[in-house]
């Protein structure tokens, strides 16, 4: 598989969304809406489940099933009270010690006049500072598309992983070729260039690991490959896992 | 008719006299358009007419806000890249600015206070934030805690440092930690935000200090005017990611004219018990 055929994978529709995804890996799952602020941003979707016997926040990015809800999510592009409403069950999940579960699916943070005015910079370096110092268990997972700030925003935990029809990237191979070669048509050549696939991620050691996607039965697997992950972090002191955490981004 | 009876200045004499004149004396303010003698501009290099300040290379920022200035971590190892032609740009951008990396960073007095100093450069590669620039802001933060000084960032850049991928990407997250455990310590953060701050640059440490300041009419924001105006398919006022318009929105403390930055950073600094 070219790296581009994996950037066409990670968009490429799938029998489960992140909506499913969270279905299949927590039960009783508790939805939660609103930065307290502004609004409720429909790309970010949040609450809290149980996974297995260990009540969990989650917190996804998603595209939407319908065209209403696509163009509502525009695509999976958060808005500022997006990433605050995430901020904000973050630290939720850090006053109750819950261990918080992000699923990433987004071409970026949404490139629009009202997240521009709203903060949308200053909304995501929150976000990237609040993960340094938030004193519960941060697992994210790249379930598809992970493109810039706005996704990193939501992938600054103790371990990050990718799923196999995944890509993360500093931005899109076509907007990389656009800016880098003038010409948007070189995306194909860009794309090789980036190192955007799980396998390239997990040498450079950006990810800690790759999870199969096995199309509908993916929620499952998850829930499986993240059982151990968070009992492990759970049990860790939080001295120790927060200067593991420090110590992950600080080799970078 | 009228054209004819005015006899065009050809001159020679004239032509050479014009030809002798040093480029450059005649300068349009980027923002407001109108034009200035370059004098007018003053030492600072402030439009007369807006307040505009020009863009400064890093040198020239610190020599205006600065009484001494010791530069940390200047020779750090080369980032890895496979990019086409990068080792060049870079080697390029260092000529152009007279920097050898985005971010100058070092021990600076400003008025009677010791700080931790970074100063971006726009003129090196577009102030982008590579693995370099970002290892040079995370010591600088580390320095700072290990030494208990307050931190001040003048920043200015376009975002990542698209040559690098991911591993610029990744220095947002990895400043960002050193920014957090600076004010765990109790430590203050001053940014100044100057033209242009945008990206990946805004979207971390530019925007986390504990006291955010821009020079007048910066443009301050995440995405690019003309990526948003091809996803939403309308024009953007005149004003959009302006520093005025952004502290309007509630996301810069104060707009301050350049001359009067040192003595602005002097009173906050102040005030956060600087020694």
């Amino acid at each position: 598989m070219t790296a581009y055929q994996q950037v066409l994978a990670a968009r490429a529709p799938r029998p489960y969304t992140t909506r499913t995804l969270i279905a299949g890996l927590v039960q009783d799952f508790q939805a939660c809406h609103g930065d307290r602020v502004h609004g409720d941003d429909p790309a970010i979707i949040g609450g809290i489940g149980w996974l297995n016997d260990q009540p969990v926040t989650v917190i996804a990015t998603t595209k939407g099933e319908t065209l209403p809800e696509r163009l509502a999510t525009h695509g999976g592009c958060p808005e500022p009270w997006g990433y605050r409403k995430a901020l904000r069950l973050m630290r939720q999940a850090e006053k109750f010690h819950r261990p918080i579960i992000t699923l990433i699916d987004t071409p970026g943070a949404y490139p629009g006049k009202e997240a521009e005015d709203n903060g949308q910079a200053a909304a995501i370096a929150d976000l990237l500072l609040a993960a340094s110092t938030l004193a519960t268990p941060l697992v994210s997972v790249l379930v598809g598309e992970g493109g810039s700030g706005g996704a990193l925003a939501l992938a600054c935990g103790d371990e990050v992983w990718m799923s196999t029809n995944s890509m993360y990237a500093i931005l899109s191979p076509e907007g990389f070729a656009s800016i880098l070669f003038r010409d948007v048509s070189r995306a194909e050549e860009a794309a090789d260039l980036m190192k955007l696939t799980p396998d390239d991620l997990l040498a450079a050691g950006v990810v800690e690991k790759i999870v199969p996607d096995s199309g509908v039965g993916f929620g499952a697997a998850l829930k499986a490959a993240l059982l151990p992950t968070i009992q492990r972090l759970n049990a860790t002191p939080l001295p120790q896992l927060l200067a593991q955490r420090q110590a992950r981004f600080r080799r970078f | 008719m009228l054209k004819a009876s005015i006899p065009a200045p050809l001159d020679r004499a004239v032509l050479a006299k014009a030809a002798a004149l040093p480029a450059g004396l005649w300068v349009t303010c980027p923002h407001c358009h109108e034009s200035a003698y370059r004098r007018r501009f003053g030492a600072a290099k402030v439009c007369p007419n807006c307040g505009y300040g020009l863009r400064l290379t890093a040198h020239e920022r610190i020599a205006q806000l600065t009484q001494s200035f010791s530069a940390w971590d200047q020779h750090l190892p080369e980032a890895a890249s496979d990019f086409p032609g990068y080792a060049q740009k870079r080697q390029e951008a260092a000529q152009a600015s007279g920097s050898d990396e985005s971010v100058l960073c070092g021990q600076a007095h400003i008025g009677a206070h010791t700080v931790a100093l970074g100063v971006m450069d726009s003129h090196y590669m577009m102030g982008s934030l590579g693995t370099v620039a970002g290892e040079r802001l995370c010591r600088l933060f580390e320095r700072a805690t290990a030494a208990q000084l307050p931190v001040v960032v003048v920043a200015t850049s376009g975002g990542a440092r698209m040559q690098e991928g991911i591993h610029s990407l990744m220095q947002m997250a990895k400043v960002s930690q050193a920014v957090a455990a600076h004010s765990a310590a109790g430590l203050v953060y001053i940014v100044v935000l100057s033209d242009p701050t945008m990206g990946g640059v805004a979207a971390s440490f530019a925007m986390q200090g504990d006291i955010i300041l821009a020079e007048p009419h910066s443009r301050v924001g995440f995405a690019g005017r003309r990526v948003i105006e091809a996803t939403i398919h309308a024009k953007l006022p005149a004003d959009f990611q302006r520093a005025e318009r952004v502290q309007a929105a509630g996301f810069i403390d104060a707009i301050v004219p350049r001359e009067a930055l040192p003595a602005k950073l002097a009173a906050l600094l102040a005030l956060h018990g600087g020694h």
